[in-house]
């Protein structure tokens, strides 16, 4: 029977069209297009990066710029202004070169971008002042109350799901805590504008409804799903053979748990946090809706704040296309920019190849 | 000693439990509060009626088509680059190699750079850059392109979810077995073949996860949307695409920071929420059941 | 002996730098069924994967050596992978078939040669079925999925869809290794009678599975070819120790 077939088959056209030899390398057209195209794709992710680098950065610039070439026109200009005095002009750029009278006593035809050193963040003003101050005390403030929050109950709730929940249970709570990550910051901050500022001021009684420590829980419900989802997976994916080995010499899946599986997961830990650091920090949403905005230097959380990445959502539709305001608020942009990539870098390379250089030595 | 060290263990252990109840508890709050003072409010009208009577009465019919255009360009802009990008990385790229190495930090970087960065991106190169230029060359300068508007948002908002449509896809796409590629390559089929015939078809739950979990991602962020396109309010639906939009995120913290009487919009207030929660948290379930689908077929 | 289609002039092979291939030369007979034998890691299955360049696929792998298939070293840089693999099918040790329907499956390599042909591809999906003697079991199913045979019937569908490219050789890794005992017996049966039109290259662990089907015996260790010779030779009178103490069931 299969002699017939075969016969039929000798027969029929070949499927594969012609002789087959491949002792020459064929150019398949789609084959070699298909990768350019995939490949120069790919490599838009890159392109975008540092598109936002350069972008973010040129619009920052000028406030460097703008000094130097106008320090000679400032100087000129600065008497018709000096003094507090309204006057009917209104450009811009007079207001960016004037004194920062209440703070600093420098000389006239100091550059606008000496403010940003100064205690005073007030941009529309008749003299202006760009002091960054307030807002890094602010968002240091916020991002530490929402760190002190978020960290530690992810960690513990990570530490539950993946050593002592029992397999049924991790499967239902994982997908729950995760279903955090859905929720939009703008929920987020409109429930902190609700219902947190109203019952932490009922039970801790202070002034300013809306202040750093709303908003950094507020913030901290924003970074407990990254810090835990991260967390989870470093824990998960300490090797089995470790654990084994711990619970084969006797020792309870608790002891097991914090002194075997903990410490070898501290550097996924640690990324873990350092990622959930960036996401708090640029935070923009809760910041605006629930720290009450006010540029303030204090270290009493209990008090109204304004940070950086907020400033940029708050002021950034109503500044004039191009001058000072707008670029100090680009380079505010800069700055986060950097501090996010930063941490990335800082989490990608060096706690992970502690990571891999921790499971290499114990092999 | 003993017993006291075991007190500590129980205490710890029972710490990790209490967290976790904490965290549910949280989630249970929100969504609590939110249908308690949206759902009376919640009714056929309210999704279909223009706001009314400077935005104190009325529904959020603008606000829902606007999150929904500018979400489905958003789509259709990341969702082809993102597969694409998922491919390269799971099928081309030599873990070796500094380009798969860069790409792969670029896509890290991209999925936590600030989302007000985008903001700012969006501003400094859509607007500034893309759109003057085109106003320049093609309206002689006139003002169209180089405003805010829901292209450049969406486009904007693109960028943001383009990590979460790599990320998605590039997982489903590891699940296929290296039999079947195998299989595929040893019949003389081309790796493109390969790829077109057998991860592409094998991925489509993955990429559908991939938009499903972008466009809830896009329908929730504000901050890319602030000074690219988001309006306070419109008494029309955009026309083209150059037109302005409104937005249930924008609209909410409008409404709640900078509403001219915050209290007499609250019932407006926690409806638009709860319609922007039961949106993105139904596409979140159904993209997490997806998803645990295909972590078991790979199983 | 028939001619030979496949000359293996010393080729080795490594994973970075560990060594699992070690200067092997050998001649495989055409039309013939020659099987590799010899204890899991020895590097019988490496050793077929080099023949039909599978292990391109694999990151750090290093060949050195030459493999002559009708004359032609496949390992020559101006060689077409694509259609070297063309030329030598191979069934794999698991059932892969694909998430398609079985005519799809059969389909799947006439259409990526450019067939698409309906009435082309009816015919070439019918006779790859029979030659697989499969045709029977699923004539009346031939748009299920694939997916809903059983293991079995799975694998012969995955060599009637080798079969659908007209290959010259044909690579069997363990290809009965996950089945029972009448799906196995249905395989080597197959493989009899492929022999016919086929030149067969099968890796097997099981020494009675090569005694049956196989007319040649290369037997593997530690990655060097210890022995290769006609079957009956092996199984009757090997001249290496190490052959006869693994035929003898005394290791491995």
């Amino acid at each position: 029977m299969i002699k017939d077939l075969i016969r039929i088959k000798s027969k029929m056209q070949s499927p594969v069209k012609g002789i087959v030899t491949f002792n020459k390398k064929k150019f398949r057209f789609s084959d070699w297009f298909a990768e350019k195209v995939i490949k120069a794709v790919a490599f838009l992710s890159i392109a975008i990066v540092i598109l936002i680098f350069i972008f973010v950065f040129r619009e920052a610039f000028p406030i460097f710029k703008m000094d130097k070439t106008e320090a000679v026109t400032s100087e000129l200009l600065v008497q018709e202004s000096y003094g507090g005095t309204e006057t009917e002009n209104t450009n811009v750029k007079i207001k960016d070169n004037q004194l920062d009278n209440s703070n600093n006593n420098e000389a006239p035809g100091a550059k606008p971008s000496s403010t940003l050193l100064s205690k005073t963040w007030m941009p529309v003003s008749d003299n202006p002042r760009y002091g960054l101050l307030p807002l890094f005390l602010g968002t240091l403030k916020v991002t530490l109350i929402a760190l002190l929050f978020a960290a530690p109950i992810s960690i513990l709730a990570a530490i539950y799901t993946s050593v002592f929940a029992k397999p049924r249970v991790r499967e239902i709570v994982k997908p729950v805590i995760e279903l955090l990550a859905g929720f939009p910051s703008v929920v987020i901050g409109f429930f902190a504008l609700m219902v947190l500022a109203t019952v932490f001021q009922n039970i801790f009684g202070y002034a300013s409804r809306l202040n750093s420590f709303v908003g950094g829980i507020a913030m901290g419900l924003a970074a407990i799903p990254i810090i835990y989802t991260l967390t989870e997976d470093a824990l998960t994916s300490v090797p089995r053979t470790y654990t084994e080995a711990s619970l084969g010499l006797g020792a309870s899946r608790r002891q097991t748990a914090f002194f075997v599986v903990l410490p070898a997961a501290v550097p996924g830990i640690f990324a873990a946090v350092v990622l959930g650091i960036g996401r708090i920090f640029g935070e923009t949403m809760i910041a605006l809706m629930a720290t009450g905005n006010a540029a303030m230097v204090s270290i009493n959380p209990f008090d109204s704040v304004r940070t950086l990445s907020a400033t940029i959502g708050a002021e950034m539709a109503e500044v004039v296309f191009g001058d000072t305001h707008y670029s100090v608020l680009f380079f505010i942009g800069s700055l986060l920019f950097i501090f996010t990539f930063a941490m990335n870098a800082l989490a990608e390379f060096y706690f992970k190849n502690r990571i891999i250089r921790h499971y290499q030595a114990k092999k | 000693m003993m017993m006291n060290r075991n007190l500590k263990d129980t205490i710890v252990e029972s710490l990790t439990g209490v967290s976790v109840l904490l965290i549910i508890f949280i989630i249970v709050s929100i969504l609590a509060v939110t249908i308690a003072g949206g759902w009376p409010n919640l009714n056929w009208a309210f999704l279909s009626e223009f706001p009314r009577d400077g935005m104190t009465k009325g529904g959020i019919f603008p606000a829902i088509i606007g999150t929904a255009v500018m979400t489905i360009i958003m789509a259709v802009a990341a969702v082809p680059f993102g597969v694409i990008t998922a491919i390269y990385l799971a099928e081309y790229a030599n873990e070796k190699s500094w380009f798969a190495k860069t790409i792969r930090f670029a896509v890290k970087t991209l999925a936590v750079v600030p989302s007000i960065i985008f903001g700012l991106f969006g501003l400094g190169f859509f607007i500034g850059f893309v759109g003057k230029n085109i106003d320049g060359l093609l309206n002689g300068g006139e003002l169209k392109w180089g405003q805010p508007n829901i292209l450049w948002a969406s486009l904007t908002m693109a960028l943001l979810t383009l990590p979460v449509v790599i990320v998605a896809v590039e997982e489903a796409i590891r699940t296929i077995p290296r039999e079947m590629r195998e299989a595929s390559l040893a019949l003389g089929a081309t790796k493109w073949q390969t790829i077109k015939k057998i991860v592409i078809p094998g991925s489509v739950s993955g990429i559908l996860t991939g938009t499903i979990l972008a466009v809830s991602r896009g329908a929730g962020e504000v901050a890319p949307i602030l000074f690219t396109g988001a309006a306070y309010f419109l008494s029309d639906l955009p026309h083209s695409l150059s037109d302005q939009f409104m937005s249930l995120g924008y609209h909410i913290y409008i409404m709640s920071t900078q509403s001219s009487d915050v209290d007499a919009t609250l019932p407006i207030q926690f409806a638009t929420t709860l319609v922007l929660l039961l949106l993105t948290f139904s596409l979140n379930a159904i993209a997490v059941v997806l998803r645990y689908k295909i972590r078991k077929k790979e199983k | 002996m028939n001619d030979i289609k496949v000359k293996v002039n010393d080729l080795s092979l490594r994973y970075g730098t560990n060594p699992a291939l070690k200067n092997i030369s050998m001649n495989i007979p055409e039309k013939q069924v020659t099987a590799f034998i010899g204890p899991s890691g020895c590097g019988k299955s490496t050793f077929l994967r080099t023949l039909n360049r599978m292990n391109d696929l694999i990151d750090n792998v290093t060949i050195e050596g030459e493999v002559l298939i009708d004359n032609i070293n496949i390992y020559d840089k101006n060689i077409d992978v694509v259609n070297l693999r063309k030329k030598v099918g191979m069934i794999f040790q698991k059932s892969n078939p694909f998430a398609k329907s079985i005519y799809e499956n059969i389909a799947f390599g006439p259409r990526i040669n450019g067939i698409n042909q309906k009435s082309k591809l009816d015919e070439i999906v019918e006779v790859s079925l029979r030659q697989a003697a499969i045709w029977d079991e699923v004539k009346d199913r031939l748009f299920n999925s694939a997916l809903s045979l059983s293991g079995g019937q799975q694998q012969r569908i995955c060599i009637a869809r080798t079969l659908a490219v007209n290959p010259d050789i044909i690579l069997m890794d363990e290809p009965a290794s996950a089945l029972d005992p009448i799906s196995t017996s249905k395989i080597e049966e197959l493989i009899h009678e492929l022999k016919t039109q086929y030149t067969i290259i099968i890796v097997t662990h099981n020494m009675q599975q090569a005694a049956r089907t196989s007319d040649y015996t290369a037997f593997f260790y530690m990655g060097d070819l210890v022995e290769m010779n006609t079957t009956e030779k092996i199984f009757s009178n090997p001249s290496k120790k190490q052959t006869e103490d693994y035929i003898s069931g005394r290791f491995g």
